[in-house]
């Protein structure tokens, strides 16, 4: 039973790992109706600005300029790719993600160099052992993934709060439904989506900061954003608690299933099990977990 | 000048004045001007392509035209954009309904309250009271307005869900709620049946007699334009080729052929 909650947990907190980076996913999508192919870009542009900050300044310093940074991007969005295609399509907005994506790849290693930076946030990361009079021997924790999990949690319960609780979420549904609409009822688009692409920002440098830590910053970590598909189509493209269940269930199904299952497989399905969960899910369910219906009268 | 129902007709409110606009090189509108004056009902009629639509996104910035100026309440703007217009007091509704799907009836209509609301954005989140208070405010005039338009039993509906007609009636009803100077409605009677078409010919001509809305309508259907319109401009191929009372406009040589075709 220990060997079983102590796998749980360690999937709950690989899962929380993967929520942050569909978080800034979600964010996107329910304000724009579009797939922000560059969020792994982002997270990648800043963890490495911050890191390299960093040798420049204290810690404090240099994330707030982190945050400038990414602030400074998404007005730089706004005015050279979205305002421009307005009212078009969400597939072609995908393919100006695309576009922005392999720029932001491109320049951020040009400015901030492509090697591998170590983050040290001075963030705890011996492990622990809880939950010793409950199981025999306790669940071995690393403390590094229980911080996460905390960071992870205040975010979403602001963000949740800012987006559904105040009438800037019901603008933002409006946006993601019909920008010529919006627009018409007095809704300023162009706020909207600098407010958006700047929090998406600010989630992008959370997780960018979690995974820098854990991986070091580097290249490969703007390729999560592939991890937080299979947990956006768990949990819906537009919810934002639905990203973090997703991620928990992701991220427990494929370590459970990597010990439990995987020996039948001759191990290794790790990295296909999350994709074909999605997969399943997309037959039943294809808004996801807590995506809003897709209502079409025919 | 009054009109059939005594209400008084005020002085120009929009005047558009010698507006061209093309796309590549197709010609949308050829100098076109008129106005509008406060308080009327005002019909924009002309075959398909005309130019009608087009001049409505005109007036409520969407298009921006190349020449000729937009004069509302005595201000002159070429370059004013959608948010502007709405905030000077112009709503509109869609030729092709443009609701927010999956929302409900009642945030739909609720969505065109939000320029009403004060609380900046951000704060908003952080004046839990004030915020909460304002809210129940606004709740209270979309409740009008959907009494008004007699929708109380959608309210909750997803309007994807609704049939055509009434989804028109909610469109109406967020322009409403945007407590509009000018409102603009391209086609407010499409595709609805004879049932339907006297609700929204109430409706619209109740919003002019009660609240004192100006209103610019394109419609299709001549019985309707003829019986609610005090007064109406005629476009054909992006000019206008008449502008009048609905009598005058009626007799009109150029707008029979505009509608019959002429023998070349």
């Amino acid at each position: 039973m220990g060997f079983f909650v102590e796998v749980l947990f360690g999937g709950f907190l690989a899962g929380v790992l993967y929520a942050l980076v569909a978080l800034g996913f979600v964010l996107i999508f329910k304000a724009s109706g579009v797939f922000n192919f560059a969020q792994g870009a982002m997270v990648l542009f800043a963890a490495l600005s911050l890191v390299r900050l960093m040798e420049w300044m204290p810690i404090p310093v240099a994330l707030l300029v982190s945050v400038a940074i990414m602030i400074v991007f998404a007005l730089v969005v706004e005015r050279l790719v979205l305002r421009p295609l307005v009212n078009q399509e969400g597939i072609i907005l995908f393919m100006a993600t695309i576009g922005v994506s392999y720029f932001l790849d491109g320049f951020g290693q040009t400015v901030w160099g492509s090697e591998v930076y170590t983050l040290d946030l001075g963030l705890p990361k011996e492990p622990v052992i809880i939950l010793e009079s409950l199981f025999e021997g306790g669940v071995l924790v690393n403390k590094f993934d229980l911080v996460a999990a905390v960071i992870a949690g205040v975010l979403v319960t602001v963000l949740a709060i800012f987006f559904q609780k105040t009438r800037i979420g019901r603008a933002l549904r409006a946006v993601a439904d019909d920008h010529q609409a919006a627009q018409s009822v007095g809704i300023p688009l162009r706020d909207i989506w600098v407010i958006v692409w700047s929090t998406s920002g600010i989630v992008a440098l959370v997780a960018g900061i979690v995974w820098g830590s854990a991986l070091g910053v580097q290249f490969s970590i703007s390729l999560v954003a592939l991890k937080a598909l299979p947990v956006l189509i768990l949990g819906g493209f537009t919810s934002v608690p639905g990203a973090i269940i997703g991620g928990l269930i992701i991220g427990a199904g494929e370590k459970l299933a990597e010990v439990y299952i995987g020996p039948t497989f001759g191990g290794g399905i790790e990295n296909w099990f999350a994709y074909m969960l999605a997969l399943l899910f997309l037959l039943v369910r294809p808004q996801g977990l807590f995506g809003e219906r897709i209502i079409e009268r025919v | 000048m009054t009109s059939a129902g005594g209400r008084r007709i005020g002085d120009v409110l929009l005047k558009v004045e010698d507006i061209s606009l093309s796309f590549g090189g197709v010609r949308a509108l050829t100098g076109v001007s008129f106005d509008i004056r406060a308080h009327e009902i005002r019909a924009i009629i002309g075959p398909n392509g005309a130019g009608k639509s087009s001049m409505l996104n005109v007036i409520n910035g969407f298009y921006h035209p190349q020449q000729g100026k937009i004069i509302f309440k005595d201000i002159a703007r070429t370059d004013i954009g959608p948010y502007d217009a709405a905030s000077r007091g112009i709503a509109r509704t869609f030729q092709n309904i443009a609701l927010f799907r999956g929302m409900s009836t009642l945030d739909n209509i609720m969505t065109g309250r939000l320029l009403k609301m004060k609380e900046n954005l951000f704060w908003q989140a952080l004046y839990w009271g004030r915020a909460k208070k304002e809210e129940m405010e606004h709740r209270a005039v979309v409740e009008r307005i959907i009494d008004f338009l007699e929708i109380q039993s959608i309210r909750k509906v997803p309007v994807g869900r609704l049939p055509y007609g009434l989804q028109k009636r909610v469109e109406l009803g967020r322009a409403l709620a945007m407590e509009p100077e000018l409102l603009l409605l391209d086609e407010p009677m499409a595709g609805m049946n004879v049932e339907e078409k006297e609700d929204m010919c109430r409706f619209i001509l109740d919003v002019n007699d009660e609240f004192g809305t100006t209103i610019a309508l394109i419609e299709h259907d001549m019985g309707v334009v003829m019986d609610i319109s005090d007064r109406v401009v005629v476009l054909d191929y992006g000019k206008k080729i008449a502008d009048g009372t609905p009598d005058e406009v009626r007799g009109n040589q150029a707008v029979i052929d505009a509608y019959l075709g002429v023998k070349h």
